[in-house]
């Protein structure tokens, strides 16, 4: 694996801190951004982020510091700093020895991929970006458009004083797309072929996100948007599309289900949850229908991983299964703290960040219904897709969002774009009023590269995976024009 | 950090090639971070951080690349002319770039304000001990930030900054909680008491029995905490150059029909607070102000160096998304803002705040920490967290009644990536009308 990453490793072993325990995770992470937008390239950017992150446990304390001075003399300064704020913490803080885990894993993992980021040279990858803007363009109503591919490597080695040694390095794709119309004071968007998702895996994952052949319907999409009417108002059903689906698993399931929240840790930043730790086991999170998985394992999924950033062997898992909620998102150290299993999802954003309790995966399981079946069941209603605005109150409950293109359903038929739709709801009681899940037939894996959480913040990538969903009696309107 | 910053850019200038240019922005920090709940330290640890951008330029061609640093000088040297070799290989492969822009006078800048703030231990000693009994929670971010910025041409600009922010909130129970923040450059214990006695007063407050309001629209004051987060969803695309032209500012009924805010609102990007490096990351030196929104009309974008260079503008910002925004004071004197308000919500903090309609500037969000019901001038009862939908329009124009006098200047405590220099000051502003849905 990372030959570099492991001769720093073996450096550390002579300057480890004589402490109860510590970690180092050492992270070298690669990336590459093309884009073309309006015909014209944009700047290429590289960029390689390096550095470690060492933990270290003294009693009940435990401190850290992030370097990326990976020299001896640079890890040293690392050790105080760490052993220092593992000492003040030992009086002051919250956690307990026993909180900590003590991994001692060995492993190693990778991405599988088939196509690799390399095998198509630049320039070949800026003639595709370059179509790609040319079917973007339609006519002169797009007035902004944008085709974009990102690569990005991570090689992570994690290694503890209890013999922990993981090795994983990940690999992903970035592709998107943009088109924008407008007239006069009215601006209708579509993004599509990957946009604000992505995947792991090599370029063989692009036509699976509909990369580039989705430019010339989208566009036609944000024109036709221009001219349609705004979306109706009133109680009625909604079908949400993959896309729109994976914010709301995001915001109404993710969020509130994570242990650290549950705990109190996010009330000042990103906020509590409505969830309490008496509800698992018993309360009725949805219909029947629901059923949410934890799902580290499926390769292609942007949060997909072998081991978590506490060296935590990730599992598949049920959160919610026919509609029950079973186990809450939390890592070892929020499992340790309440007693309650949970899965591996404690990861760090970044080299120079601790880790935290994340989504990862966290998946909508596939139903029976065709999408065909699900829409002729609907006397009135709108379907939507694609997620554009989204906001929902600090217990996450209480949410509104908006998507990018609606349509009206009557009688069972798709009848005509509609503008602005918008959706309000409440957490607790939405997903019960969930009356019917996709087959795989609609399933898509998607995700989120910007979840914010944490003090200090952390954006970090988490997937999305799920069909399409019918769910009744809902607060549906349009926008203010 | 100066030093090793310059030696570095040196090194690498004499590895220059044939009519290259590079361009070399620094950003670093030496910040200690802890994160407290319960009262007590939930995480801490140090991060120190160093990052170099490099431009490379050849012509009209160039790629860019930001590297990682040791602070080890060979170590570090060894990767950035590796990085350069990459960025070669790019370029040739690359079209020209019409709008590559690079400032090619020379403006030198130099800022320093590094004297170490207060040992972090201390402070968190300090927090712990003046909230004894009390459920706080929150984040003390304290040390060094660094910015700079040298080119092949021979300018040279530094700025560091040694600071502290302490971003906190203090909980009655479930979701009921007082917010306050504590920021700046010289940390005084006396100061951090007289928040905590402010925020015990708060709390009493809020342990009130809460009241549940119906949808509909009512009276309210917002404090400046409240319109901050007003202003940042306005800054979603509102005040660039590039947002402007391709039609993508929620401002566009202001471009489009000549949609106006009232009178009072004034907005500005003030650079000559300070707060921030003067010099833009490619190095542009930045104007003292911009003046965005003028008597409640739209005046002047913010424009990026690429922007300047499309539309034949002049760069007057780092990007197109504002750091040091300046809202106009009112009249209001603070201790009249309860009797104003006479009936209606006192809303302390506004949160997750989005568009409904953008092309409106339609924004929903939600109330949360201490908000309260008032009553003929008198606070009556905490409320229970409501979302509200409305226009700009209508809460800085049609609705709005007044702001206050009194300004408060907001450093903004994120850290994505890296700690924030961004900062605003702004007043509150009292609205005949807040229209609340769920």
């Amino acid at each position: 694996m990372n030959d570099y990453l492991n001769q720093v490793a073996r450096q550390f072993s002579s300057i480890a801190p004589d402490a109860d325990f510590w970690t180092l995770r050492l992270t070298n992470e690669t990336r590459e951004s093309i884009s073309v937008r309006q015909g014209v390239m944009q700047p290429v950017y590289n960029q390689l982020a390096r550095g470690a992150l060492l933990t270290v446990v003294s009693g009940d304390g435990c401190g850290y510091a992030a370097t990326s001075d990976l020299s001896p003399g640079g890890l040293k300064k690392a050790v105080r700093k760490a052993s220092d704020w593992a000492l003040q913490s030992s009086d002051l803080g919250l956690l307990k020895a026993n909180d900590y885990p003590r991994p001692e894993s060995k492993a190693w993992y990778e991405t599988p991929v088939e196509q690799h980021w390399d095998a198509l040279p630049l320039n070949d990858k800026v003639a595709l970006l370059q179509d790609a803007n040319k079917a973007l363009k339609i006519n002169d109503s797009i007035v902004d458009w944008q085709a974009y591919l990102g690569y990005r490597c991570d090689d992570i080695l994690f290694i503890s004083s209890a013999g922990a040694h993981i090795e994983q390095r990940l690999h992903y794709i970035n592709p998107g797309l943009v088109a924008v119309a407008n007239k006069g004071s009215l601006t209708q968007y579509r993004t599509g072929g990957g946009s604000q998702s992505g995947r792991q895996g090599g370029l063989e994952q692009l036509s699976l996100l509909d990369f580039p052949q989705a430019a010339a319907p989208l566009a036609e999409q944000a024109v036709a948007l221009l001219s349609a009417d705004e979306c109706p108002q009133g109680t009625m059903d909604v079908v949400l599309a993959p896309s729109q689906m994976i914010l709301q698993i995001h915001e109404s399931i993710g969020h509130p289900l994570e242990l650290d929240r549950i705990l109190g840790d996010e009330r000042n930043y990103a906020g509590t949850s409505f969830v309490t730790q008496d509800m698992f086991g018993h309360y009725r999170y949805g219909s029947d229908l629901l059923n949410v998985t934890f799902d580290p394992g499926r390769t292609e999924q942007l949060a997909s991983y072998a081991y978590d950033d506490e060296g935590t062997l990730a599992q598949r898992e049920y959160i919610i299964r026919n509609g029950i909620l079973e186990r809450p998102l939390g890592g070892a150290s929020s499992q340790a703290r309440t007693g309650m299993a949970g899965v591996a999802n404690a990861r760090q954003a970044d080299w120079f960040r601790p880790p935290i309790d994340r989504m990862a995966n966290l998946n909508v399981e596939p139903g029976n219904a065709s999408v065909e079946d699900m829409i002729s069941k609907v006397e009135h209603g709108v379907y939507m897709e694609t997620n554009r605005s989204w906001s929902i109150d600090d217990s996450r409950n209480k949410f509104q969002f908006g998507c990018e293109l609606g349509r009206v359903i009557e009688n069972g038929e798709l009848k005509g774009l509609v503008r602005n739709p918008n959706y309000r709801g409440i957490s607790a009681t939405f997903w019960r009023s969930l009356v019917s899940v996709g087959d795989e037939g609609s399933f898509r894996v998607q995700g989120v590269t910007n979840c914010g959480k944490g003090e200090p913040n952390q954006a970090i990538y988490v997937g999305h995976a799920s069909p399409t969903c019918h769910f009744s009696n809902v607060d549906v309107f349009g926008g203010a024009a | 950090m100066q030093d090793y910053f310059y030696s570095l850019g040196d090194a690498l200038f004499k590895k220059l090639e044939g009519n290259e240019q590079l361009l070399l922005g620094f950003t670093g920090e030496d910040s200690d971070f802890v994160r407290l709940n319960h009262n007590k330290i939930r995480q801490a640890g140090n991060v120190a951080q160093r990052t170099l951008s490099l431009d490379l330029i050849e012509g009209k061609r160039h790629a860019e690349a930001s590297v990682d640093l040791a602070g080890d000088n060979e170590q570090d040297l060894r990767q950035l002319v590796e990085t350069l070799k990459i960025l070669r290989q790019q370029r040739v492969l690359l079209p020209e770039d019409p709008y590559l822009n690079f400032p090619t006078d020379i403006n030198h800048s130099e800022y320093h304000h590094d004297n170490e703030v207060i040992y972090s231990h201390e402070a968190v000693e300090q927090v712990v001990k003046a909230a004894a009994g009390m459920d706080l929670a929150g984040i003390l971010a304290n040390g060094t930030q660094y910015s700079g910025f040298a080119n092949s041409m021979g300018q040279r600009n530094w700025h560091s900054s040694a600071n502290f922010n302490f971003d906190w909130s203090c909980y009655h129970a479930k979701d009921k909680a007082v917010k306050s923040s504590y920021a700046g450059f010289d940390w005084q214990q006396e100061k951090l008491a007289a928040k905590v006695e402010t925020i015990k007063h708060q709390l009493a407050m809020i342990s009130r029995p809460s009241k549940t309001i119906d949808p509909g629209s009512y009276r309210a004051y917002l404090a400046p905490s409240a319109v901050n987060e007003i202003i940042n969803l306005m800054s979603w695309g509102g005040f660039g150059l590039k947002s402007h032209r391709t039609k993508t500012t929620p401002l566009i009924q202001m471009l489009e029909q000549g949609r106006t805010l009232a009178s009072s609102i004034s907005l500005s990007e003030n650079h000559a607070r300070g707060l921030a490096p003067i010099f833009s990351s490619d190095g542009f030196i930045k104007p003292d102000q911009v003046q965005l929104i003028n008597s409640g009309a739209y005046q002047d974008c913010l424009v990026s160096s690429r922007s300047a260079m499309e539309y034949d503008s002049v760069t007057n910002a780092e990007s197109e998304y504002p750091g040091a925004l300046d809202l106009a004071a009112g009249e209001l004197p603070g201790e009249e803002i309860l009797k104003e308000l006479d009936t209606g919500l006192y809303i302390n903090n506004l949160w997750y705040l989005n568009f409904s309609d953008r092309n409106a500037c339609q924004l929903t969000g939600m109330t949360r920490f201490a908000c309260f019901w008032v009553e003929n001038g008198e606070i009556q009862a905490p409320v229970d967290v409501m979302r509200f939908d409305d226009s700009v329009y209508d809460l800085l124009g049609t609705n709005l009644l007044g702001l206050t006098e009194d300004r408060e200047l907001i450093l903004d405590s994120s850290s994505y990536g890296q700690r924030s220099n961004r900062s605003i000051e702004l007043p509150g502003v009292l609205v005949k009308e807040l229209r609340l849905t769920l």
